[in-house]
């Protein structure tokens, strides 16, 4: 009797337990039928339609003004209207994007993706080269570089949006507090930092490792180039990550760590914006939509009103600065868009038209890329409220924007930031140094990329 | 009465004899329709998603290649995966902590609830068990807060004597936050398990036990414990199960924590992160079920184990 009861209780255990171990897959076929509704239904909207007799094109996007963005477009357009549904920003959109891919079905017609993610899903073949419909008529609303950032060789698979040349935001309080003025070199950057130390101040940055996106831009600002990829030849892929430039960034901001110079806090917690508010941080290495989101979290309210300021990016090379770029998005058309040419319109046209670029760059929502917002006064002279009435455009992130010249992105990013991601907190933990750091990200990129298929020049 | 039964028998066996195969035939159909909703939903909810996953387990997708069959090896890569055996070796480390910490914290609870009787009793055992009834998530939360540096009491607690607050997020110590986390989580409701048991047993046991002379530290050692012993086998299987998938509180706390809580840091995130960020649904399948291997040996040594030393089951 007892033995057949714990049989039975055995059997059931383990039944359990393999089920549970193996959730994953299953959850995965959930989301995926999911996504079909809530992708390709119109009747899922979260905005209106009120011209119900034209075609509808789905979008997935979170730009927290989307919905007048796409009540704008539709107002307008008297071809296509939009659907927009919110899934979720950055990783969320992304991971339902990826399993919609695996699935072959339920993607949106037309999706916001940042465009370091481009290559990752064009490689996968989820993107639509959408030069033939309509590229030529906008080519000169949007930078060189801009238009880099969104093409894999000669094809372009999204149309910018919103921009991230990076600078230096700074507490007004504390540099003068230790009497120190923006530094313009990284070298000077440290012997600030030393300076605020020595006398007792707060840390002078942050070397965050979930934010693997700002050390890679910070690399390659020193010259690196992580990725070479000719979409021509396919199969084969340059990864440079363990050259010395990339060293020299992951050494010089190892460094500052280990000296106690800067904090290792991961940033986009509340712990990190808790540390901004109460001026833990003399500095914060961000990018330009940066005021919107610490303005959204709550930073420059109160009693830290008005202490922000902003100054270009600390460079190597005073005499040739480099300007790099973090984050920024544009609309692409999936492969599974059941009309391109329709959607090529919509990922085309929306967030271009003046009234919502305008409240865009009025709410510190976007850099814009547009070069109808980017060139026009209003924006380039705006007194940014966040940076206490400073001329922020005109003074520090146009001429970002302008000099920046675009960067190939890995194909297989999100493996390549998680990849990063751990080396830096083991340099944080102080179990390898920088140099040491590089090398090892190099031989597990490199391996991935093999595991994948590809030839690594 | 006697009469009857005596007229009666061979008639019944006749009818018996006769109807036996339609009877039983009759039953079996019965038992197949009252099984039959279960059936269907474990089949497609349970077996066919498991079956698909073993099924996906034996393939690799790559970007440049596309689909392969590859049989096992999957399963090889995974077992010489640095990041799936950390994963795993970490997990079964904390279980190793986890379980015995929390089975003798609710054993103790559970005994001194079954011995005292007080109006407080009721109250203290609501309280003891209200952590479980609090959503894991809600309760990750809670504890990322209360850890916070910033937020937390502990850095102001500890700055009244002078010291600094201890990072339950750094590497070092992240081990004991979860653990705490875990056992305040759980403790509750394998003592609730453990009160119930003790619960039916016959205090006519007890009595026995004190006019032999047992005092109250012989009766909850010689004859509590050893009644509740299939109780304690049953919530350590649980704990050990739940402990070896471990997922909900890193999953959140890592948002918290992201530096010291890697993509890898249990099986069944390594899994997760292996299907829906890299869509690398092959590889997170085998890694489900390689993980699925290690429970299944654990939970067997386990009750093995217990079987031969013990007489109980």
């Amino acid at each position: 009797m007892s033995m057949k009861k714990s049989l039975f209780v055995t059997a059931a255990m383990l039944t359990a337990a393999t089920a549970l171990a193996a959730c994953s897959p299953d959850a995965g076929k959930g989301t995926a039928s999911g996504g079909t509704e809530g992708g390709n239904n119109a009747s899922s909207c979260t905005n209106t339609i009120t011209k119900k007799d034209l075609p509808v094109v789905t979008m997935w996007g979170w730009y927290p003004n989307t919905q007048l963005v796409v009540d704008n477009f539709n107002k307008q357009n008297n071809e296509v209207q939009v659907c927009w549904t919110n899934v979720g920003q950055g990783g969320d959109e992304y991971q339902k994007f990826q399993t919609a891919i695996s699935a072959g079905t339920g993607a949106p017609d037309v999706i916001m993706v940042e465009m370091d993610r481009i290559p990752t899903f064009q490689i996968q073949n989820a993107l639509v080269d959408i030069k033939k419909y309509g590229y030529d008529a906008v080519k000169a609303n949007y930078s060189e570089g801009a238009w880099k950032d969104v093409s894999v060789g000669d094809a372009v698979y999204g149309v910018p949006v919103d921009g991230g040349p990076m600078a230096m935001i700074y507490r007004k309080d504390i540099f003068d507090k230790y009497k120190i003025t923006p530094p313009k070199t990284w070298a000077e950057y440290e012997q600030a930092a030393q300076k605020v130390k020595d006398a007792g101040g707060p840390n002078f940055g942050d070397f965050g490792s979930n934010v693997a996106a700002v050390t890679m831009a910070l690399q390659i600002q020193k010259g690196a180039t992580p990725f070479t990829y000719d979409p021509a030849q396919p199969k084969s892929i340059g990864i440079k990550l363990n050259d010395q430039a990339s060293k020299d960034v992951l050494d010089y901001w190892g460094g500052l760590a280990k000296k106690g110079l800067v904090g290792t806090q991961d940033q986009f917690t509340p712990e990190y914006i808790a540390g901004v508010i109460n001026g833990k941080y003399a500095t914060y290495i961000s990018a330009a939509w940066a005021p919107g989101y610490l303005t959204g979290a709550g930073v420059g309210k109160g009693k830290d009103t008005g202490k922000f300021a902003v100054a270009p990016l600390p460079q190597w090379d005073a005499a040739n600065p480099v300007h790099v770029n973090w984050g920024g998005s544009a609309f692409s058309v999936t492969s599974q868009a059941k009309n391109p040419e329709l959607a090529a319109k919509v990922a085309y046209g929306i967030y271009a038209d003046d009234a919502s670029l305008t409240d865009g760059w009025t709410n510190q929502i976007i850099f814009p890329l547009n070069l109808k917002a980017l060139k026009s006064p209003e924006f380039v002279d705006l007194k940014v409220q966040f940076f206490d009435g400073q001329q922020a455009n005109k003074e520090v992130y146009v001429p970002a924007a302008d000099g920046y010249k675009g960067v190939t992105y890995s194909p297989f990013g999100q493996y390549y930031f998680d990849a990063l991601t751990k080396q830096i907190s083991a340099i944080i933990d102080g179990s390898v140094s920088g140099a040491e750091a590089a090398d090892r990200l190099q031989e597990d990129v490199v391996n991935y990329a093999k595991e994948q298929g590809f030839t690594v020049q | 009465m006697t009469l009857l039964i005596e007229e009666n028998p061979p008639r019944t066996e006749e009818k018996a004899k006769t109807t036996h195969g339609k009877v039983r035939l009759r039953e079996h159909l019965m038992g197949w329709l009252f099984v039959g909703p279960f059936g269907l939903v474990f089949l497609a909810f349970l077996i066919a998603p498991l079956a698909y996953a073993l099924y996906l387990s034996l393939f690799q997708k790559k970007l440049i290649g596309g689909t392969s069959f590859v049989f096992l090896d999957n399963y090889a890569k995974a077992f010489t995966d640095p990041s799936f055996l950390s994963g795993a070796w970490f997990v079964i480390r904390f279980a190793l902590f986890a379980i015995p910490l929390q089975i003798l914290l609710a054993l103790g609870m559970a005994l001194i609830l079954d011995a005292v009787t007080s109006v407080f009793i009721r109250f203290s055992r609501l309280m003891i068990f209200l952590p479980y009834a609090i959503p894991t998530v809600i309760g990750a939360v809670m504890w990322g807060f209360l850890y916070s540096k910033s937020f937390g009491p502990l850095t102001d607690i500890f700055a009244l004597f002078g010291g600094t607050a201890p990072d339950f997020f750094s590497k070092n110590l992240i081990f004991y936050g979860l653990l705490n986390v875990v056992t305040w989580q759980w403790a509750g409701y394998y003592m609730i398990i453990l009160y119930a048991a003790l619960q039916g047993i016959d205090p006519t046991l007890y009595e026995a036990a004190r006019m032999d002379g047992a005092g109250r530290w012989q009766i909850a050692l010689r004859i509590k414990i050893p009644l509740i012993a299939p109780a304690l086998v049953l919530i350590l299987v649980f704990s050990l199960i739940g402990t070896l998938q471990f997922f909900n509180e890193p999953q959140i706390l890592r948002y918290l924590a992201a530096g010291t809580i890697g993509p890898d840091f249990t099986p069944n995130m390594y899994a997760y992160s292996q299907a829906f960020k890299l869509a690398n649904f092959n590889y997170g399948s085998a890694i489900s079920f390689a993980l699925g291997g290690i429970v299944f040996a654990c939970v067997y040594a386990f009750l093995f184990f217990t079987r031969k030393r013990r007489s109980f089951l």
